[in-house]
């Protein structure tokens, strides 16, 4: 499998950083998720086989990491954070705002594959709530109003 | 990213450099960096760990056990090597406050890490960054790099006869990975479950070799107490209850924010002066002490010192720091639910009484909420919830259960109003709920 030169030196780096090959695992899982979009079957047993793991050892835990993902997703993942602090301020409101606004529900993706979306648990912004992550990015003190110029930014930047 | 805020009665140690541009290592090197961890190079590592102990610096990740005296566990000779491990998986509702660490000060995080190496004898050191903290772990990687291009990091750390190595590691996506062994267990390129204690990992650690884990905060505390020393530190709190702590208020406040305050530090100041009020105005209803884990403080238990053992007193804990106001607003069964919808989503599934105790308590609450509730279900939470406590191999299924035995039992009222079907009394009227399947 081809992957980037960023992605090759990063990995190469990090199997410096500990005494077993295995400990790559999660961040490395992580970094050819951003590169592919998700981890396809051909991109699981290339990691499997680098560090001499079954896909099976592989795939178990990857179900265990709610970031990661086997099944494609649009561009642009829309995380919504409806925990203790976000449900105080109003991310709940947010969360329906997007379903209504993008016209699908927790983990479905838009038909032109540009937007996904997700309910996820807290994201660490609770001083800043309610909060939003799309892919990395954080978006915080959100309002329905907002997060539609948030998602306007995102549509046009692609 | 995250704004700042500021409060006269901020105690400013752990968040001096933020703001001040300190991700810079030479302006970080102007603002009194570096200086902490050469001044431990010429102590002895039994000198180290006393100076931290008697500063009364207690874990930040929400145990609370003093954190000298966890190093001290560590054996002195270890024929495996022996690893420091700074636990950056910020993950408990209601705090994000190592976020601001490391966006603001992310050579301290390396200071405290060597710093822990030395009094242990470690020369090797992990941070751990949770996974949806990407811009953070970038921050870390460039701050390790730099720290490295300096001398301050690898052969012959400032010159001295030392070695030290700090590596990065990105986590993604796991609560239950804030846990110490479930920590490891991800950092071996596992599933995040917890192992079984004893031995623990100062003993027994990261590949068998012993090691040290602390909370971010914890770490990036230790070099302003080899600084400032520990009677400074252990003074700004009260006894055994040292230094200060970041103060994550969030919820119902006019002014939430990440503040420093000392330990022992009035809640109720915390959240009328320091927070700002309620917000509009509105009436108190409840307060989350120290992260979503904690029990639940009613209104009239909020003129309490903040910290461990002024909170143990109370029948609750000061966990994380993540302090969470609720409004009169807020129906406390949904509260609960939402609670425990985190922790059966969180739950990894490998003890029997977390995994089914918090799936069958957010069935429960759910179908209470939604109107489907029967009188002897407000029992039966209790009961499920108080069979989880201290029957799991990590605290998760006390965290679960911690929290919704003191709602139930301090807002009894609240679920019999959802009883015989009546619409939840806080929801927007007109609004149906779709009934969960009744199992």
């Amino acid at each position: 499998m081809r992957l980037s030169e960023q992605f090759e030196s990063r990995f190469a780096e990090m199997l410096t950083h500990y005494p077993t090959k295995r400990s790559v695992l999660v961040p490395t899982l992580l970094y050819l998720q951003d590169e592919i979009g998700y981890l396809s079957d051909e991109g699981i047993a290339e990691i499997a086989q680098r560090l001499e793991l079954t896909d099976l050892e592989v795939r178990n835990v990857i179900s265990y990491y709610s970031m990661l993902t086997t099944r494609p997703r649009g561009k642009f993942n829309v995380q919504i954070c409806t925990n203790i602090a976000c449900l105080l301020r109003g991310g709940e409101e947010l969360l329906e705002h997007c379903e209504a606004k993008l016209g699908i529900g927790h983990k479905r993706t838009t038909a032109d594959g540009l937007f996904s979306l997700e309910e996820v648990e807290c994201i660490g912004a609770c001083s800043w709530a309610p909060a939003a992550q799309v892919n990395y990015d954080f978006h915080e003190n959100l309002t329905p109003a907002k997060m539609d110029s948030v998602l306007e930014k995102y549509k046009n930047a692609q | 990213m995250a704004d700042l805020v500021s409060h006269p009665d901020e105690v400013r140690v752990v968040s001096k450099r933020f703001g001040k541009g300190a991700t810079n290592i030479d302006r970080y090197l102007e603002l009194d960096g570096y200086k902490a961890v050469q001044k431990a190079l010429g102590m002895q590592p039994d000198a180290i760990v006393n100076e931290v102990k008697n500063s009364g610096l207690r874990g930040r990740g929400g145990a609370g056990f003093n954190t000298g005296m966890k190093w001290s566990f560590v054996p002195k000779q270890s024929p495996k090597p022996k690893y420091v491990l700074c636990n950056g998986d910020e993950s408990e509702p209601g705090t994000c406050k190592d976020r601001l660490i490391f966006e603001h000060d992310p050579h301290a995080m390396i200071e405290g890490v060597i710093i822990a190496g030395l009094a242990v004898g470690a020369t090797t050191g992990y941070i751990y960054i949770r996974g949806e903290y990407r811009y953070l772990l970038e921050i870390m990687q460039k701050a390790i790099a730099d720290a490295y291009s300096r001398g301050y990091l690898g052969k012959n750390i400032f010159g001295s006869d030392r070695h030290f190595d700090i590596y990065w590691h990105g986590g993604a996506g796991a609560y239950e990975v804030g846990e110490e062994s479930a920590l490891m267990e991800s950092l071996e390129g596992k599933r995040g479950i917890p192992r079984i204690r004893p031995p623990f990992p100062a003993v027994v650690g990261l590949w068998g070799g012993p090691t040290v884990i602390n909370n971010a905060e914890t770490l990036a505390s230790v070099p302003h107490i080899i600084l400032g020393g520990a009677d400074w530190y252990a003074n700004l709190g009260p006894p055994k209850n040292g230094g200060t702590r970041l103060f994550c208020l969030s919820g119902h406040l006019e002014h939430p924010g990440v503040y420093e305050l000392p330990m022992g530090y009035n809640l109720k100041r915390m959240i009328y002066e320091v927070g700002g009020g309620i917000l509009n105005g509105r009436k108190l209803k409840a307060v989350v002490p120290g992260g979503s884990s904690t029990p639940i403080l009613s209104p009239e238990e909020i003129d309490v010192a903040m910290d461990f053992d002024s909170l143990t007193k109370v029948g609750s804990m000061l966990g994380s720091g993540g302090v969470v106001v609720l409004d009169e607003t807020t129906c406390m069964v949904k509260f609960a639910l939402r609670i425990m919808k985190f922790y059966q989503h969180e739950s990894c599934g490998w003890c029997i009484p977390c995994r089914e105790g918090t799936d069958w308590l957010k069935k429960t609450l759910t179908r209470f909420h939604a109107g489907g509730g029967l009188k002897k279900d407000i029992d039966n939470i209790q009961y499920l919830s108080e069979n989880m406590l201290g029957r799991t191999f990590c605290p998760l299924g006390d965290a679960a259960a911690m929290p919704t035995i003191s709602i139930v039992k301090k807002f009894r009222k609240e679920f019999e109003e959802h009883l015989d079907g009546r619409p939840c009394p806080f929801e927007k009227q007109g609004k149906i709920e779709e009934l969960p399947v009744m199992v």
